[in-house]
């Protein structure tokens, strides 16, 4: 490999070079994979921050029993939309659409995405689907007040703007689809020599599975949103029991795809935690192929459980029985994964670097959502608890503690190679540390605060509650410290950092063999590959 | 990168697909009108498969391409089965 | 882009074809949930479903079947006819195989105008007398397909301009993925219908 570990101070790679026209119409019709997935990064996190904003203002009206803050109506709206913005345009795109544009290609030696102009154009629907739902909130009856599920009736009956908000996420999953079906074609079409399937990085392992995912659940989404909006433009009556529908299929027809699109979330999550892990403990992956398996076993076993979310719902007894045993099978492949990251870690050269501390928190906060996971996936237990804060407090350890996190780690790790510049690695491990107290302190009370019985969804509880639920508002508040802590500090970096290096951790996998920033095409020539991704007993890192 | 991947298929064959078609359109419908209970629905739903594999295969080339498309079919066909066999999981046994 | 030069050098046919066949699955998928309702709904109503399926024209839905196979044929041809180098027929072929897309929407057009003017549709009066059971039938015939229909109309539309881009030689004998990607789409509208007309049309 060529020497130049950075790229010169007048060039800095693609941030730079490219693209046919100048500023930023340079960037918003650019059709680099990497300028993409930046495009992509500023929107998503834009929507986080957003999303993160009403998380807020919802723990401060529950600082104290009774009307805070905010109304009941305006609560619901608040718990609606900070649900649509995390999940829609927050963490299904983040992994996929941010670090999987900006890596897959260069992780597998390609120099762009199979379609790229399709690329382009997906972000494009992202952005008129996000105008889309901010559009919802301010006309027609308001934001919507359903919950992110817009389970009929009450959707297809409440005054407030469902069609204009459930056509948003319609155009979102059309986004999902044409990233899933990149993925896939690039990773069977445009692998480099040498990089066979057995020395794909474990990341790009977990984005083929979502991809797959992506393409085949998401048109469920498609087909049960298109149904609620004629619903409630034609009132065709498939889902009212008066007119002979039947309500539990629009939730089956929708957790088909909701379910499913937990996995698009937490799969890449644990991608990357795959691929941080033996960067950090200076060793080969334990059980590569357990761990590449066990993402298309998740991602497969995964799709066949979504009645899990409907054990209350008046099912049948027998389809609970079914989707419940479902459920258990899918903690197989996902403690496969936990139990090979510690086996990667047993013995390892272990540095403690930023991205390392979010990937092992990952595993610790992933661990507890999933332990509390198997308490909902029982039929017995679900029944108690369902509908609580427990449930709250378990799937915000799972997609924020899980996937949030790992989100955080992938952005310490790549920040380097991205912008070629390093943050303040000790403020970034003080604001590690700020957020995963504020964290814990936050969501553990939730769960603790469900196993006593207090509702979701609910602006209002019982005095006994306020004791726990004032611990939770301060733990957010510490969290959000937290958050604006790591954001200022990787803004600085990207300004004023010190130069990084091609490889500043010392990686073996493609994207360390660029300089940093990469160059607009990434390879001048396509790479020969010689080894796998982890092989650090036989290998040396490039560039150290 | 070129595999040959453009077999060019003569028109006879996809004259013939047709007309084996047309005469399971006839054939579907003529069934369709004796009685024959919970049969009916079933031999209407294999004539139709047996004409979705002929316009895939035929048609639609598939007959002639790579491995991994013929792959990828079975995936998306297993995935849809799965979908609506354990929908009536509920549906049946309620 | 550049129309009349040499294929590009990293032109991947196989890559989009793949791609286009990805994207066929989702639209399978799609038009599966509404599978998925019509088998439960059939299930729940088997007497209503068969009562309301025998009021559908008959003569009209086993004339847009020979329609549609007759337009897949049509594409079929087409892209062998590319593949040979006769542009000139193909042109003819692809024009063909839109007015077939024409054609079936006319029929449908006359179908529907005369299924409305009985009072029936989605949320109608006269529907809301019947047992629910028709109710749900109509209903899920009208969205299944309205959103098929949705799908002829963007296919014609692509066939035409193919039916364009061959006559001004941008499809040629040696680049004609977008033609087959086109026909494949066309060929997945027929897909879909060969599913809908028996379970629409001959349900007794």
């Amino acid at each position: 490999m060529t020497q130049p570990t950075t790229a010169n101070a007048a060039s800095r790679g693609f941030l730079t070079e490219g693209g046919k026209y100048p500023g930023l119409l340079g960037w918003i019709f650019s059709t680099d994979h990497k300028r993409i997935g930046l495009l992509y990064m500023y929107s998503v996190l834009a929507f986080f921050l957003v999303g993160v904003t009403l998380g807020v203002i919802i723990r401060l009206e529950l600082i104290a029993p009774g009307e805070t803050i905010v109304s009941a109506q305006t609560y619901n709206a608040l718990f609606t939309v900070h649900g649509v913005i995390m999940i829609f345009l927050f963490i299904i795109p983040g992994f996929p659409a941010i670090f999987g544009n900006l890596f897959l290609p260069i992780h597998i030696g390609a120099n762009d995405v199979a379609f790229p102009r399709l690329n382009l154009f997906s972000w494009w629907l992202y952005m008129a689907a996000a105008a889309l739902i901010l559009i919802s909130l301010f006309t027609g009856g308001g934001p919507p007040d359903t919950g992110w599920t817009f389970y009929v009736p009450f959707s297809a009956q409440t005054t407030t703007n469902v069609p204009l908000a459930a056509f948003g996420a319609f155009v979102l999953g059309f986004s999902s689809i044409l990233t899933g079906i990149n993925f896939v074609t690039t990773v069977h079409r445009l692998r480099a020599p040498g990089v066979y399937w057995g020395r794909l990085t474990l990341f790009v392992w977990s984005l083929y599975a979502t991809a797959w995912v992506q393409i085949l659940a998401t048109p469920m989404l498609a087909i049960t949103l298109v149904l609620l909006i004629l619903e409630r433009l034609l009132g065709a009556g498939l889902f009212d029991p008066g007119s002979g529908g039947d309500p539990i299929m629009f939730q089956h027809l929708f957790w088909i795809y909701s379910h499913p699109a937990v996995y698009i979330m937490v799969l890449p999550a644990m991608g990357i935690v795959s691929d941080i892990i033996p960067v950090f403990a200076r060793k080969p992956v334990f059980g590569y192929w357990a761990i590449a398996f066990s993402s298309i076993g998740i991602a497969s076993a995964g799709s066949l459980v979504w009645g899990h979310h409907m054990f209350v719902s008046g099912m049948s007894d027998m389809a609970i029985l079914v989707f419940s045993l479902l459920t258990f099978i899918v903690a197989i492949p996902s403690a496969v994964k936990v139990f090979n990251w510690v086996a990667t870690l047993y013995k390892g050269s272990i540095s403690l670097d930023p991205p390392m501390l979010f990937a092992l928190t990952f595993i610790f906060l992933f661990s507890i959502g999933g332990l509390t996971g198997l308490i909902l996936g029982s039929a017995a237990t679900d029944v108690h608890v369902h509908d609580t804060n427990f449930v709250v407090g378990h799937f915000h350890y799972v997609m924020f503690g899980g996937t949030g996190f790992a989100f955080f780690g992938a952005m310490h790790y790549w920040f380097p190679k991205i912008y070629g510049r390093m943050y303040h690695k000790k403020v970034a491990t003080l604001a590690w540390g700020i957020m995963f107290t504020g964290f814990n302190i936050l969501y553990f009370s939730m769960m603790i605060l469900g196993l006593r019985g207090m509702p979701r969804r609910y602006y209002d509880y019982l005095p006994e509650y306020t004791d726990l639920n004032r611990v939770a508002t301060v733990g957010s508040w510490i969290l959000v410290a937290g958050l604006l802590l790591m954001f200022v500090n990787l803004i600085r970096g990207a300004r004023h950092g010190a130069e990084a290096g091609g490889n500043p951790w010392g990686g073996l996998t493609l994207e360390w063999t660029l300089p940093s920033p990469p160059p607009a095409e990434n390879f001048a020539t396509i790479p020969v590959v010689d080894h796998g991704p982890y092989d650090y007993d036989r290998v040396s890192p490039p560039h150290e | 990168m070129n595999e040959p991947s453009h077999a060019v298929v003569s028109y006879r064959i996809f004259i013939a697909v047709w007309l084996l078609l047309l005469a399971l359109t006839a054939v579907t419908v003529a069934v369709s009108r004796v009685h024959l209970g919970a049969l009916n629905i079933w031999a209407a739903l294999g004539i139709a498969s047996l004409k979705s594999a002929l316009v895939i295969f035929f048609f639609m080339h598939l007959k002639y391409e790579q491995r991994i498309f013929k792959i990828f079919l079975l995936i998306t066909l297993v995935t849809l089965a799965l979908f609506i066999g354990l929908t009536f999981f509920d549906v049946l046994y309620r | 882009m550049n129309d009349s030069g040499p294929p590009h050098p990293h032109q991947d046919d196989t890559g989009a074809k793949l791609g286009m066949w990805l994207f066929l699955y989702t639209e399978v998928l799609l038009f599966g949930g509404l599978f998925i309702l019509y088998a439960v709904y059939l299930q729940r109503y088997p007497r209503e479903f068969a009562a309301a399926a025998g009021e559908l024209n008959l003569a009209l839905g086993t004339a847009n079947t020979v329609i549609l196979l007759t337009g897949s044929l049509l594409v079929a041809l087409s892209v062998s006819a590319i593949g040979r180098g006769n542009c000139g027929p193909a042109q003819g072929l692809l024009w063909g195989g839109a007015a077939t897309g024409v054609l079936f929407l006319a029929n449908k057009y006359i179908e529907w105008s005369a299924e409305i003017g009985h009072g029936i549709y989605p949320g109608s009066p006269a529907l809301a007398q019947r047992p629910p059971g028709e109710n749900v039938f109509f209903g899920l015939y009208y969205i299944t397909l309205g959103l098929h229909g949705l799908h002829v109309l963007i296919g014609s539309i692509l066939l035409a301009v193919m039916a364009v881009m061959t006559a001004n030689g941008s499809i040629r004998r040696d680049r004609f993925v977008v033609l087959e990607n086109s026909g494949l789409y066309w060929h997945l509208v027929d897909l879909v219908w060969i599913f809908i007309f028996p379970l629409y049309y001959l349900l007794l």
